[in-house]
């Protein structure tokens, strides 16, 4: 299948021809009887893993199944940072495969993912986070992945809106800045990817809820009960997020996940003038501005499971709280919207990428409150587990089995989101 | 904000309380004759329900007592709370 190419030119001759030229992303694909593989789940993850399953392990005849809209579950809800300075090795390889990716996933793709390497400031207010950040940023400097700490008048620089001053409940005591995190369009990731795999065969099929999962006699996958009819194949990767314990109960698996919702808020855009990334761990502030100028400004998540993709009103006010101090300027800016997504959570803060007690069916989840930032590294190596029915080195140890046998990955402490 | 009924102390908002977890996960009574497998099982695996849901929570800023609670996790909405060592209410369950 042909494409349009994006390029300068193309956007300049649309620009004189009105728009009227452009073509559909990507084709409204009906359900075939069967396919080589199928992934549930069509976020950035799905996404991402079709497009690597047809483009680097030649399985071109793959359906991904999406109960919604393409990116409209947490693809479309999160806050959109991108960073890798996680402490554990393991983390830091998973984590730091993403951002490398990210650098050069709007050439491969031939889509304007509008990846902005501006930075991430993480700001430490005690004692205990100046210790823990100056940690991370030597564990993360072994591991080849750049962290720096920065002093307040540093901080203060690189943020020139930042408050330093050192009479406010937590001052700012320092702060770790990794400059090759940042942000990126969290739509155009999904689409970028709708786009990709679609030009190579695969097929985008919304609107189809998976209901069952039919198992063969052998044990092994038969194939997925939809609200589109049944669709048989012997691969079928699980991608999707807060709802993966429902799907993988329909093959009598039970994961160590729990889901809660998690919020985040936008303000009224206004002209830039947020040049970074800031977050604060210690009191839940995640903070930049898009593109469009709106603050984008991630909360944590409620105390309960939930999968009503809303939370309470007081969870975002406490972020609020925490942003108007460290950012006195923002104390009347209006906020427009806010939403909440379903995070499923594991009880190490890490992700499991990997294969079930079921042959044929595998599992992408775990990503708990920071999947966006390693949406396309963990598509990569899903796509990788999948095809080659064992795991790439990099999610080798992101098994589900390491909660049995003790091999956990705690980033708990580390993955500075509330949690 | 939930307003959650303690069954102890009656109706009080959300910011009164913590939230504890699944309900009725009951302790090895010979842990040492658990594999590691039973382990994970009891330390780490969820319902994770989408649906009523049996939780435990805290009434941490009032009576300081735990109880349990049926929860429709679609909705948020509270079928019954309930004290602990008693049995779900079964028609509350079935109310849904």
């Amino acid at each position: 299948m042909s494409r349009q190419r994006f390029s300068a030119l193309s956007l300049i001759r649309g620009g004189l021809s009105r728009q009227v030229g452009w073509q559909a992303q990507w084709r409204k694909a009906e359900p075939k009887p069967s396919y080589d593989a199928i992934i549930v789940g069509g976020g950035g993850h799905g996404l991402g893993a079709a497009y690597y399953l047809a483009k680097e392990h030649g399985l071109t005849n793959i359906a991904v199944l999406e109960k919604g809209w393409i990116g409209g579950g947490n693809t479309g809800r999160n806050t959109t940072i991108i960073r890798s300075n996680y402490l554990f090795n393991e983390s830091a390889a998973l984590y730091d495969h993403a951002v490398k990716i990210w650098e050069r996933m709007s050439q491969e793709l031939n889509y304007n993912v509008m990846f902005s390497p501006r930075g991430v400031m993480m700001l430490a207010h005690t004692v205990h986070d100046t210790q823990v950040a100056k940690r991370h940023v030597h564990a993360n400097r072994c591991n080849g992945v750049d962290n720096e700490w920065l002093e307040p008048d540093q901080a203060k620089a690189f943020c020139p809106l930042l408050n330093i001053e050192q009479n406010i409940r937590y001052p700012v005591l320092g702060a770790a800045l990794q400059r090759r995190g940042g942000t990126a369009r969290h739509d155009a990731v999904a689409w970028g990817y709708a786009r990709a795999a679609d030009a190579l065969g695969v097929d985008i099929i919304e609107n189809c809820e998976v209901t069952g999962i039919r198992r063969l006699a052998a044990g092994g996958v038969a194939g997925l009960e939809t609200t589109r009819g049944f669709i048989a194949s012997s691969k079928v990767g699980v991608a999707a997020a807060g709802n993966t314990s429902v799907v993988m109960q329909m093959a009598g698996i039970k994961l160590p996940l729990e889901s809660f919702p998690l919020q985040a808020l936008v303000s009224e855009p206004v002209k830039p003038v947020f040049p970074c990334v800031v977050m604060s761990n210690t009191i839940h502030a995640y903070i930049s501005q898009s593109d469009k100028g709106e603050l984008v400004i991630g909360a944590g998540t409620d105390a309960y499971t939930s999968y009503t993709q809303r939370g309470a009103l007081h969870i975002n006010m406490h972020t609020l709280d925490a942003i108007c101090e460290l950012f006195p300027m923002f104390r009347r800016m209006r906020m427009l919207r806010n939403w909440g997504g379903i995070v499923d959570v594991t009880p190490d803060r890490s992700p499991i990428i990997a294969k079930t007690a079921v042959p044929g069916l595998y599992v992408n989840c775990g990503w708990g409150t920071g999947g966006f930032k390693a949406t396309p590294g963990a598509a990569h190596v899903f796509a990788w587990t999948i095809a080659r029915d064992q795991p790439h080195p990099i999610n080798a140890p992101f098994t589900i089995e390491r909660f049995r046998d003790g091999f956990l990955i705690d980033e708990a402490a580390a993955a500075a989101v509330a949690h | 904000m939930l307003i959650i009924d303690c069954p102890y102390c009656g109706k009080r908002p959300e910011l009164e309380f913590a939230y504890a977890g699944q309900a009725h996960l009951v302790r090895p009574r010979d842990p040492s004759t658990l594999d590691d497998e039973a382990w994970a099982q009891f330390l780490y695996m969820r319902a994770n329900t989408r649906g009523m849901h049996a939780e435990r929570w805290r009434h941490a800023r009032g009576c300081g007592r735990f109880f349990n609670a049926l929860r429709d996790t679609t909705s948020d909405r509270f079928a019954a709370t309930y004290r602990i060592g008693t049995a779900p209410p079964v028609a509350a369950e079935d109310a849904r």
